[in-house]
């Protein structure tokens, strides 16, 4: 019975039985749904298997969304026990759960697939190119990021969550204050997602380095893949910080190190500062790729070209440069000199001077432009000057004597929230109404789209405003609860109605999403925004070459001039198009991966090792297969070609 | 007969193992604790320059301007988290 204790939840509770019965629920409705439909074939042969990077990031598309819920119902399990002083809704060990649940699932497995999404469905079509560079790895990358996000998510039914916060500062993630398995998922699950985030990075920037349709010179990029560029290089630069990090903190848990313990010439304060060594690049990881999407929206629908191309591209080198020059300001009150703090205080406040610049020339682009109030503009309209508090407030934190009043108080929550919901979650919501049509050859419902960007604007000057202020007067964050006398009470009422109206914003994206594929028009244009880069040049739904001619691109706007300039975009006849082959490894591989990742966990050693064996033999198997891919003939692309125009 | 034989990569061969025996005697010889670290920084960053040109064929291409801007741009990240982190956590503690 001792071998099974393990696996038992440590602090069960009616609802955490209730999830394991709704996930084994769920588990056998897909399996009987796939068997009664017959559809184990296809999902095989079209999704599993897939390398083509429109289906990758469909299915990244998928879990962010996934995700997205499993996250937002933390999020209103938290404000439901601050809502009034001295609440027993949940108790300090579930509260601790869920706030570390919340903050990991959030970034990593929600805000990171989003944005894989967009890089792996639009990057390859603004290019024009046909795929990634490494098709059978893009393939690897989700699948490997999906397992890691599904052995995360189980950890609240098998064994327990982490407790220490999404950034497990040690000593208290170490096993002398978290004994349980806990932070071991963290440990292991981040760290499988995490390698398919850098293989990401690689495969990306080789892709917009080397398969950039001829005549885009890097400087005729349009701007959302040079900003997927820079987030890719920032990952590949601050991914393997994040890699040595979890093998030291898994080291130190469960093989006995002490790198980071409080004695034996341990360091306890080198988590944290190698954590933001990881941790600050990581949410300029995620600001820029939204950066690149709010110029693609804002220049189409102001119905002119993007003001100051040029600096825009060169603020966002410096910040990728800057992002690693900041980290301190996560820790100024840890105890290290006035020194240290000034120099990390004047980087940090440096960052905000490109980020403003990049302000100034979205509005610069709006003046003398011809605004179209579509839900994307919508939402990047209402992105300027909320983000623009965050961003302020930030600055107001990177002053260091200062940050000794707001460091862990509710004011610190408020301000990454601020950055993050407007600045993040905004772009991905524009970009899902703006490249919907693109992918499933329908629009999204605009009324309902505009009525969701008002609610969650609405729900989350109410849920974050009140922070600020009673962060200002002291709430700490992470604490499940406060007395009646210390007054916080009806501040975080507040931000409790903001929650549950976001909540509500959040339901309506389901339901538009329900109520378009039911009732809109299938009966739209390539082109239904009138937009001015290279994906929009091709059909609708994409064919899986993408493009039946490389097109030959003079600006960075190369379809605009196509459609107002009389610019021939495709010169020359059809060609036979090689294409990758599909590929059941990387499912196999990451599979073996979970059991790997499952077993090191619960250190399960025999398991370990036959799976570590499985995962090299992939490996092997791939080394020395032969595949040279799969030619599309001229025939083949002119029946294609012919039907998707006549639809 | 200069195709034939790879010169450069049998002399890159040499000089690393020679890197590695340099590396090898702070270990056996009796020396202070800055002297042995500076040994050992020093041929730690020119074996893996060496690896890099010779043997992972930086250069060789027609994209080295963006390996060596990457490169260039690495280091200097390692750099600054290196010295970042000595003076947050030991220099100015
Ligand atoms: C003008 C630019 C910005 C400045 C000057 C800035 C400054 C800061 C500072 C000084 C802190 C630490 C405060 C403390 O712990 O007491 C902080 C925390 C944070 N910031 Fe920002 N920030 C900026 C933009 C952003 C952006 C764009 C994002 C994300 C997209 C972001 C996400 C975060 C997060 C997640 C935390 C807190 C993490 C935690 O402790 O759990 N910030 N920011
Ligand atoms: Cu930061």
């Amino acid at each position: 019975m001792d071998f099974f204790d393990r696996f038992a939840v440590p602090h069960p509770s009616f609802a955490i039985y209730a999830s394991m019965a709704a996930i084994g629920l769920t588990i056998i409705a897909v399996i009987a749904g796939l068997t009664y439909f017959k559809k184990w074939g296809y999902l095989w042969r079209e999704w599993l298997t897939t390398v083509d990077h429109k289906r990758i990031g469909i299915m990244y598309l998928l879990s962010a969304l996934l995700m997205l819920f499993r996250g937002g119902v933390d999020a209103i399990m938290m404000r439901a026990q601050l809502a009034v002083p001295d609440n027993t809704l949940l108790d300090a060990q579930h509260y601790n759960e869920i706030f570390t649940t919340h903050g990991i699932v959030m970034i990593l497995f929600m805000a990171m697939p989003f944005i894989m999404f967009f890089m792996n469905f639009v990057v390859p079509l603004q290019i024009g190119a046909r795929d990634v560079a490494f098709p059978r790895l893009n393939a690897l990358s989700f699948w490997l990021f999906f397992m890691g996000a599904m052995l995360f998510n189980i950890s609240f039914v098998v064994g327990g969550s982490p407790d220490a916060g999404w950034t497990s500062y040690f000593p208290l993630a170490g096993t002398e204050f978290s004994a349980s398995v806990g932070n071991n998922y963290y440990m292991i699950a981040i760290q499988i997602a995490g390698i398919g985030t850098l293989m990401t990075g690689i495969n990306f920037i080789t892709t917009i380095l080397k398969m950039r349709a001829p005549g885009m010179t890097l400087m005729k990029m349009p701007m959302f893949t040079w900003s997927a560029l820079i987030a890719n290089v920032i990952i590949v630069f601050a991914f393997p910080v994040l890699a040595v990090l979890l093998a030291m903190g898994t080291l130190d848990r469960q093989f006995g190190t002490n790198f980071f313990a409080m004695d034996n010439g341990g360091m306890d304060m080198l988590w944290a500062n190698i954590f933001w060594v990881w941790g600050h690049p990581e949410v300029y990881i995620l600001i820029l790729p939204a950066f690149g999407i709010y110029s693609e929206v804002i220049s189409t629908f102001a119905r002119r070209n993007l003001y100051g191309y040029t600096s825009m591209v060169g603020s966002m080198v410096i910040i990728s440069l800057l992002s690693f020059l900041v980290w301190a300001h996560h820790f100024f009150t840890m105890g290290q000199g006035a020194f240290t703090n000034s120099i990390f205080s004047i980087t940090t406040m440096a960052i905000a001077v490109p980020t403003g610049v990049k302000i100034f020339n979205w509005l610069l682009t709006l003046r003398k432009g011809k605004i179209v109030f579509t839900t994307p503009m919508l939402y990047s309209m209402l992105f300027i000057p909320l983000f623009t508090l965050g961003g302020v407030t930030g600055v107001m934190l990177a002053m260091s004597a200062a940050d000794y009043q707001y460091h862990n108080t509710m004011f610190l929550v408020a301000h990454f929230h601020n950055v993050i919901i407007p600045g993040v979650v905004y772009a991905m919501l524009a970009g899902l109404h703006y490249y919907w049509p693109k992918m499933f050859g329908f629009m999204l419902n605009e009324r309902i789209g505009k009525w969701t960007a008002w609610l969650l604007s609405i729900g989350f000057v109410l849920a974050f405003m009140p922070m600020y202020i009673s962060g200002l007067d002291g709430q700490a964050r992470r604490m499940y609860t406060y007395s009646e006398s210390a007054g916080f009470g009806p501040m975080n009422m507040v931000s409790f109605v903001g929650a549950a109206i976001m909540a509500i914003g959040f339901v309506l994206i389901v339901y538009n999403i329900y109520y378009s594929t039911r009732y809109e028009s299938r009966d739209i244009s390539n082109d239904p925004w009138d937009a001015r880069t290279l994906e929009w040049a091709t059909h609708t739904p994409v064919p899986e070459y993408n493009f039946a001619i490389l097109p030959d691109v003079r600006t960075n706007e190369a379809y605009w001039d196509a459609k107002k300039n009389g610019h021939v975009l495709f010169k020359g006849e059809f060609e036979k198009i090689h294409m990758p082959n599909n590929s059941g490894i990387p499912f196999i591989m990451s599979c073996i991966f979970f059991v790997w990742g499952f077993s090191f966990i619960f250190s399960l050693w025999i398991p370990v090792i036959l799976t570590t064996i499985g995962i090299f033999a992939c490996m092997a198997l791939r080394s020395f297969e032969q595949d040279h891919g799969r030619y599309i003939s001229v025939k083949e692309i002119e029946e294609t070609e012919t039907n998707l125009r006549g639809a | 007969m200069s195709q034939l034989f790879p010169m450069k990569q049998v002399l890159g061969f040499v000089f690393s193992i020679l890197l590695t025996i340099i590396a090898l005697a702070v270990y056996f010889l009796d020396m202070s604790f800055a002297v042995g670290m500076t040994i050992l920084l020093v041929t730690a960053f020119i074996q893996a320059g060496l690896q890099l040109v010779v043997f992972m064929h930086a250069g060789e291409t027609k994209d080295k301007g963006a390996i060596y801007t990457n490169v260039f741009y690495g280091l200097i990240i390692a750099l600054v988290t290196v010295f970042g982190t000595l003076l947050a956590m030991v220099w100015d503690m």
